[in-house]
């Protein structure tokens, strides 16, 4: 078994932007984890700012589940702004 | 290559025909080039030869630090340096994106060290030859990177993702450490003196053959590579890959004023590529088997290393758990 | 000894104690305790090192003997380097490499935050570039200390013994002589015993977040980097560290 906790790495490349997994670090903890992320994912200047979370926390959906999570909101096309038109003479909304 | 000579434990590749449903489920998409992730289904094999290429991959990394360390100290200016702390990170910072990636498959990072320690995983050939002078660092980061970089470039698209997305980041952060080498090189060439130049063939005698062996055995003598290809974990014959580089090298030898130490390294019109000479697979498959020139020396720093340092991540791990249980009261 | 003029004085003691410090991190390439260290003490290594070079820079730039900042880091010898003793004494283990890291940062980082407002306005700007990197040294050094002194007993007995290696060598961090005094009372430098004073108050703070004794004040001895007069362990490192340059004079690399 490894001696350090596994951790998650999710950095934000730019402000406004979502933070986007990139890797893992291993850290005796979360502020170490930070810093080894920062030497690690940030070197040429990737990022503004960094999440970590042990990885042993995170709960993910089998890819095998994908049919009855995500096909589901495939055919609801009205969640969609493209579903409704409207004459050209009301403008932009 | 980084990864030579991985053992898929399989040995003959089945046809669709021959599968169970997943196994045909999972094969139909690596055909369609669809990637697998961490959580899909895979069978036992594939993910055991993953583990062992990517974690072959990654002790090469980190193994490759030592070469360039044994200089790192004595760079002669501060733009080498730099250059090559840089460069070295780097090394550690892709040996580390390697283990991660190969933690996705439910490896653990330090049994995996641990075997590399015990011998009983490899790590790439090339890095079990001694850097003899300040050559040696243009001509690893020119050949060596170079080599690796041919194969890097093609596994971009292999078909496990977090392996697929590693190399993607490794490859855009390597470009610079090929052209690193070359430079030192060609400065030494261009405006080095008798002695300089004189280090420069030295390093390139030294390490071309080593450099060309990188990419493993003939075809005809890679056993598991129709598995492997077949999986699209390698995507191109080691013969191939070392066709390309050559190809794409010896331009770039001519241009430093060098030769290759083969007498048998021309153009060949016909085929369109340069033909060379023999290998010497014994050798290759000396220091493969762990009687290189180094293999000794390289395992034992990287063992002593973690053994060292045992008492330092035991204390980190103690301390965090003071810290928890001081916020937890 | 040739002795510049202050400035030139100090601006070496500061390039060449970088120099020094970001050459004994090298030296743990392929060595450290992990390989997240590994990255963690190159890239202050390399910090360190950047810094050396504009410090040496605009030292060659006062100097103006012809030598730029290459000549004066790989052609001076060890008489000539004005380096902390500190930063010059080998690794020794994770524990000293620690210790003697976070004693120099501290100190950097006092002396880098009162150097932004500098009456010289180079050394301002090397200071303030220079600033954010040792602030994050800092932080991680601070951190470190605190992880091994209130680890194991293991780490915690290596950490005592490293701080009872290193700390003589500590009068230096806080030592004024009349060039200091002058380039202080230009606005040049800050005030010797305020940053004597600063970098007490911070070490104090980690070393009792880390369950470690602070020793009385260091007393100086014969030895003092700023003279030239240095431990044994500095003529070694720098064979190592010239050897290219001193070899092959006439090269250009």
């Amino acid at each position: 078994m490894s001696q350090w906790t596994l951790f998650e790495v999710f950095v934000r490349s730019k402000h406004g932007l979502n933070h986007k997994h990139v890797g893992s670090v291993h850290a005796a903890d979360a502020q170490m984890a930070i810093e080894n992320a920062r030497d690690l994912y940030t070197r040429r200047n990737e990022g503004v700012s960094i999440w970590v979370v042990p990885s042993a926390e995170i709960t993910a959906t089998a890819t095998d589940e994908k049919e009855p999570l995500f096909d589901p909101s495939e055919d609801k096309v009205y969640r969609h702004a493209s579903f409704y038109e409207l004459p050209d003479e009301v403008g932009h909304m | 290559m980084y990864a030579q000579m991985v053992e898929t434990g399989v040995k003959k590749v089945k046809g669709l025909d021959e599968m169970s449903a997943e196994e045909r489920a999972f094969q139909e998409k690596i055909d369609a080039e669809i990637k697998i992730e961490p959580k899909n289904w895979m069978p036992d094999a594939y993910r055991k030869t993953l583990i062992r290429q990517i974690s072959q991959h990654a002790h090469s990394e980190v193994v490759g630090m030592l070469p360039e360390g044994n200089w790192v100290t004595r760079a002669p200016t501060f733009k080498r340096k730099l250059q090559l702390m840089a460069k070295i990170q780097d090394e550690a910072g892709h040996g580390l994106y390697l283990y991660s990636a190969m933690e996705t498959l439910g490896a653990d990072r330090d049994e995996e060290i641990e075997k590399l320690h015990s011998g009983r995983a490899k790590y790439s050939s090339i890095f079990n030859y001694p850097t003899l002078n300040w050559a040696d660092m243009g001509a690893v980061g020119w050949l060596v990177d170079g080599a690796a970089i041919v194969n890097q470039v093609v596994l971009q698209r292999t078909s496990y993702g977090p392996y697929s997305r590693a190399m993607i980041r490794i490859c855009k952060e390597e470009s610079f450490h090929q052209r690193q080498g070359y430079e030192i090189l060609l400065h030494m060439m261009q405006h080095g003196n008798d002695a300089q130049k004189e280090m420069v063939q030295d390093a390139i005698n030294r390490l071309w053959w080593p450099a060309l062996m990188m990419f493993g055995p003939s075809d005809a003598d890679s056993p598991n590579s129709a598995q492997s290809m077949a999986w699209k974990i390698k995507r191109h014959t080691n013969d191939e890959l070392r066709q390309r580089f050559i190809d794409q090298t010896v331009p770039q030898l001519e241009f430093l004023g060098c030769t290759a130490p083969d007498p048998e390294l021309k153009w060949n019109e016909e085929r369109g590529h340069y033909d060379f000479g023999d290998i010497q697979w014994q050798e290759f498959y000396d220091v493969i088997a762990g009687h290189g020139p180094c293999n000794r020396e390289r395992v034992e720093t990287r063992r002593k290393a973690i053994d060292d340092g045992a008492w330092v991540r035991e204390a980190a791990v103690a301390h965090a758990k003071k810290k928890k249980q001081q916020a937890a009261a | 000894m040739t002795k510049y003029d202050e400035l030139t004085e100090f601006l070496l003691l500061l390039g060449d104690s970088a120099m020094v410090q970001g050459q004994r991190l090298c030296e743990w390439c392929g060595r450290a305790p992990a390989v997240e260290e590994e990255m963690a003490l190159m890239n202050v290594g390399l910090d360190l090192v950047g810094q050396a070079r504009n410090w040496l820079e605009y030292a060659a730039e006062r100097i103006n003997d012809g030598r730029d900042a290459d000549m004066l880091a790989f052609r001076r010898d060890e008489r000539a380097y004005r380096n902390l003793l500190l930063v010059e004494q080998p690794n020794g283990d994770f524990a000293v490499t620690m210790v003697k890291q976070f004693l120099y940062d501290a100190w950097q980082y006092h002396l880098l935050e009162a150097l932004t407002e500098s009456a010289d306005e180079q050394v301002a700007a090397i200071a303030k570039k220079s600033l954010k990197e040792v602030t994050y040294h800092l932080r991680r050094s601070s951190e470190w200390m605190e992880r091994l002194g209130d680890g194991t007993e293991e780490s915690h007995a290596r950490m005592e013994a490293a701080i009872d290696t290193v700390w003589r060598f500590t009068f230096e961090l806080h030592r004024c002589d009349a060039g200091m005094q002058a380039l202080a009372a230009a606005g040049v430098i800050p005030q010797a015993d305020e940053l004597a004073q600063r970098w007490q108050t911070t070490v104090a703070d980690v070393l009792e977040k880390s369950t470690l004794t602070m020793p009385e004040a260091a007393r100086s001895f014969y030895l003092n980097g700023r003279d030239g007069m240095h431990s044994e362990h500095l003529g070694i490192l720098l064979a190592e560290m010239q050897f290219l340059q001193r070899a092959y004079p006439d090269a250009s690399w």
